[in-house]
C-alpha cells in the first residue's frame, strides 16, 4: 500500500508540474514567478495539515494514554515545518519581484512566522523531556495550543489590512500581486492541492512508521538499561 | 527597479524567470532533502534495532 502510495506521489508531482509550466498560462503581470503560487499554497495546506494532524493526535493521547499519538503528533508536526519552511521561503522569493521586498511585517507573514517559532518550540520542549509519558503529555497540551496559530495564520489577511493577497474571498484594496484566475489556472491549482494532499499522506505514513521503529528502539535501549 | 512597477511604464510581462526558478529549487530541493532525511533515519534505527536484538540473543545464549 505505501509503495502504490509512494509511485502515486512521484506520478501526480510530476504531472502537477507538467500542468505549471505546459497548461497553466503566464500571468501577465507577474510573468512567470507567479507559477511558485500553485505549489506555494500548496506546501503551506500541507504545513497546516499536518498541525491540525498533530492537534488531533494530541487530543486522542489524552484521552487514551496511548502513546502511539504521541508519534502521530511528532510525525504531523515534523512535516509541517517543514512545507510551512518551504511556504514562507517560497513566498519571500515571490515577493521580491513583486512587492519589491523579501519581507515585510504584514500581518500574514507574522502570523506565519510566530506559527512556525511556536512549532520550533515545542520540538525543543520534547527534546527536553526523557520520560515518554512526561514528553507526550506536555507534547500534547502544547500541540493542541499551538494549533490556535493555523486559524490565526489563515485569517489574518481577512481581519487584517495587508498586503497579501486573499485567494478565497475578496483581498484587501491595498493586496499587491492579486490576480483573477483563469479556468487553467484554477484546474492546475486544484490539481496540486490535491497532489500535495496525497504527498502529505505518504510523508506522514513514513515518518510515523518512523517513529514507530524509533520508540521501539528507545524501548529496548531502556529495558536494556533496566537490566 | 520593481519588476511590477516597471511594468506600468514598459508594456509586456516581465522577466521573473530568474524568481521562478529560485522557488522551484527550493520546493524540490527541501522535499528531496526530507525524503532523503527519512531514509538515513530510518537505516539508522533499523541497524540499531538489529544491533539491539543480537545482543539479546548473544546475552540468552
Amino acid at each position: 500500500m505505501l509503495t502504490v502510495l509512494d509511485i502515486l506521489s512521484v506520478v501526480l508531482l510530476a504531472a502537477a508540474t507538467g500542468l505549471v509550466f505546459l497548461y497553466a498560462p503566464v500571468e501577465i503581470n507577474m510573468g512567470l514567478v507567479q507559477k511558485v503560487f500553485y505549489f506555494h499554497v500548496a506546501c503551506n495546506w500541507v504545513g497546516m495539515l499536518g498541525f491540525v494532524a498533530s492537534a488531533a493526535a494530541g487530543v486522542a493521547y489524552l484521552v487514551t494514554k496511548n502513546l502511539k499519538w504521541d508519534v502521530i503528533e511528532l510525525a504531523g508536526v515534523e512535516i509541517g515545518m517543514v512545507f510551512m519552511v518551504i511556504g514562507i521561503i517560497t513566498g519571500s522569493i515571490w515577493a521580491r519581484p513583486i512587492w519589491n521586498t523579501w519581507w515585510t511585517w504584514d500581518p500574514r507573514l507574522t502570523t506565519v512566522t510566530i506559527m512556525e517559532l511556536a512549532y520550533a518550540a515545542y520540538l525543543m520542549l520534547r527534546n527536553g523531556i526523557d520520560e515518554p509519558e512526561r514528553r507526550a503529555r506536555f507534547g500534547a497540551i502544547y500541540a493542541i495550543i499551538a494549533v490556535l496559530s493555523v486559524p490565526l495564520t489563515f485569517l489574518s489577511i481577512r481581519f487584517f489590512r495587508t498586503i497579501h493577497p486573499v485567494l478565497i474571498g475578496s483581498s484587501d484594496p491595498s493586496a499587491q500581486g492579486a490576480f483573477d484566475m483563469s479556468p487553467k489556472m484554477l484546474q492546475t491549482f486544484m490539481f496540486s492541492l490535491v497532489t500535495f494532499t496525497l504527498i502529505f499522506a505518504t510523508l506522514f505514513w513514513h515518518r510515523i512508521r518512523l517513529g514507530m521503529l524509533a520508540e521501539r528502539v528507545e524501548l529496548a535501549k531502556l529495558k536494556r538499561g533496566d537490566q | 527597479m520593481n519588476q511590477m512597477a516597471g511594468n506600468i511604464f514598459l508594456e509586456g510581462t516581465p522577466d521573473t524567470s530568474a524568481y521562478m526558478i529560485a522557488g522551484f529549487a527550493v520546493i524540490f530541493g527541501f522535499m528531496l532533502v526530507y525524503v532523503v532525511s527519512l531514509a538515513v533515519r530510518k537505516r539508522r534505527l533499523s541497524r540499531e534495532e538489529e544491533m539491539l536484538k543480537e545482543l539479546e540473543e548473544g546475552e540468552k545464549k
